[in-house]
């Protein structure tokens, strides 16, 4: 995954190598006020194509279990248990959105959205996902990338 | 609080229910349940007090499709009958080292457990313990046949418990929550609000904060457990109530606790309790 990220933008093995190191750990991630967080979780950009089929995928984000989304409408079932993604883009800036993604409870109090970037505070998480994110830093940005293109205006 | 949940289930419903063959019904058309065009379940029934945050207590079928809702209007239809069939075979097998099938001690048949169901789980004042319907059949092959225990979730225990539960099909729920049971109750609603997993839910995110809506391909209900044993299309058999549990706490990617443990009996005294007003569906049918 990491790999496919560095070679779409061309990166040379050093530079993968210095980006690498810069990836940011789960509690390592700083929130200003109201949630956002400003960084890259990896100083990758992140892409937007790999980020719509893990915003798709069921093991992945699986965004479509609580969300509508337009652009995806060939995937038959959207749930609406949180509110449309259209134009999301328009709505919330680039350090919101990967706030929401990262913990959206700083975000958002008491929300059901899952935190998709976070290991501590969690309960009785199954062996197989102790100290494991929902989504790897990488993953957050390209969903995030995705999210930016989610555009009406 | 459930008059906005509704509402936008109503604007929603349209959008989000396009592709779906069957819609199925929001509270708004109120659908009504009656089997075999004679036994009449209370789908909607008022909250009981200790319910804060719920107005109504709801039946799991009024969620579902118009089809699935149909299998459980007519015993003949009924995937969940097949099993009732195949129990009423096996209450008169004899099993175990007393050489005694369930038959030769409850001379009445299954039908002596008339109202029994509406009222599990609860306090065995002689065991000290909150029984289930499988803590009953089970003490009564253990202690009373010589026979081994039926697995929580096996087959042969689903069954036997829909024969039972099916005499009390149409009664009102009504549990008690108090006396003896009263610390396990407020251990299980602890259960209820407590989030889990790595997906850190807790059961009143889904069935109590956003039941009637979307998740994915399935719509919420309260996850109220009145109509088990539950046949599921999914799986083509009958499925305990804890074996429920375990199934939502593991898509929360939480480690379940064991069907049978103390704090499965406790959660599931606390959901059966948000029922109470409803009636005993089972054996009911669901996606
Ligand atoms: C379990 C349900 C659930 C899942 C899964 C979920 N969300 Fe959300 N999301 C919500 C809810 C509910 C809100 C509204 C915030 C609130 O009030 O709690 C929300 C809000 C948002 C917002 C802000 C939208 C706005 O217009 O205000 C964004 C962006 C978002 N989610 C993105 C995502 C993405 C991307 C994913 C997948 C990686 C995702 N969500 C998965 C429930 C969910
Ligand atoms: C040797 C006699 C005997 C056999 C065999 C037997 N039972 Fe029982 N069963 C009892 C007695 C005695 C009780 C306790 C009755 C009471 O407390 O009213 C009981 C209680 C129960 C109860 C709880 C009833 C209530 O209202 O609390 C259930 C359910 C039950 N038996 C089911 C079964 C099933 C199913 C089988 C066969 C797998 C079975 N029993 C076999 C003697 C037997
Ligand atoms: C992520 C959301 C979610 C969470 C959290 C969740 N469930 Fe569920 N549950 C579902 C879905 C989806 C279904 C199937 C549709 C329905 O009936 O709601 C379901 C079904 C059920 C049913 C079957 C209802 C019926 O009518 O047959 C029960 C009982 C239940 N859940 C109990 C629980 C309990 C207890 C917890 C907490 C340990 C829990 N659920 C947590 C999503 C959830």
């Amino acid at each position: 995954m990491k790999r496919k990220a560095f070679l779409l933008i061309g990166a040379t093995v050093a530079f993968a190598t210095m980006a690498a190191a810069e990836v940011v750990a789960p509690g390592d991630v700083v929130f200003e006020d109201g949630g956002a967080v400003a960084q890259s979780l990896t100083g990758v950009a992140g892409d937007p194509a790999a980020g719509r089929e893990i915003f798709a995928n069921r093991k992945l984000g699986n965004c479509l279990a609580c969300h509508v989304n337009a652009d995806l409408n060939e995937q038959l079932f959207h749930g609406e248990v949180g509110p449309p993604l259209d134009g999301v883009a328009d709505r919330w800036e680039e350090a919101q959105l990967r706030g929401i993604l990262v913990n959206s409870k700083n975000t958002f109090e008491g929300t059901i959205m899952p935190a998709f970037y976070r290991t501590d505070g969690l309960n009785r998480v199954l062996e197989k996902f102790q100290g494991k994110t929902v989504l790897t830093a990488q993953q957050v940005e390209d969903v995030l990338a995705y999210l930016m293109t989610l555009k009406e205006e | 609080m459930i008059i906005s949940n509704l509402q936008r289930v109503a604007a929603i419903a349209s959008v989000a229910t396009l592709g779906l063959g069957a819609t199925a019904a929001s509270a708004q058309d109120m659908p009504e349940l009656v089997i075999n065009d004679e036994i009449a379940i209370t789908t909607h029934a008022p909250a009981p007090a200790y319910l804060e945050n719920l107005d109504e207590v709801i039946s799991g079928w009024v969620f579902r499709s118009t089809e699935t809702q149909a299998l459980q209007m007519d015993d003949f239809d009924n995937p969940g009958m097949i099993f009732v069939d195949k129990a009423i075979d096996a209450w008169d097998k004899v099993e175990g080292t007393a050489g005694k099938s369930c038959a030769a001690c409850h001379t009445g048949g299954p039908e002596e457990f008339a109202g029994l169901r509406a009222t599990l789980p609860k306090w065995n004042e002689e065991k000290q313990a909150l029984y289930t319907m499988e803590d009953y059949i089970n003490e009564c092959r253990t202690e009373r046949m010589g026979a081994e225990a039926w697995k929580w979730s096996g087959a042969d225990m689903t069954a036997m418990n829909a024969l039972i539960s099916l005499q009390s099909r149409g009664m009102t729920i009504n549990v008690a929550t108090d006396g003896p049971v009263a610390d396990l109750w407020e251990q299980g609603k602890e259960i209820y609000y407590t989030r889990v997993g790595q997906l850190d839910l807790s059961c009143a995110n889904c069935h109590e904060d956003n039941y009637g809506t979307m998740i994915r391909a399935d719509r919420l209900s309260q996850g109220q457990v009145n109509g088990f044993p539950t046949y599921r299309l999914k799986n083509a058999k009958l499925n305990s109530i804890q074996g429920r549990f375990k199934g939502c706490m593991k898509n929360v990617r939480a480690t379940p606790y064991k069907e049978g443990s103390e704090e499965f009996h406790a959660l599931q005294l606390y959901v059966a309790s948000r029922g109470n007003g409803l009636t005993v569906e089972s054996p009911s049918v669901r996606n």
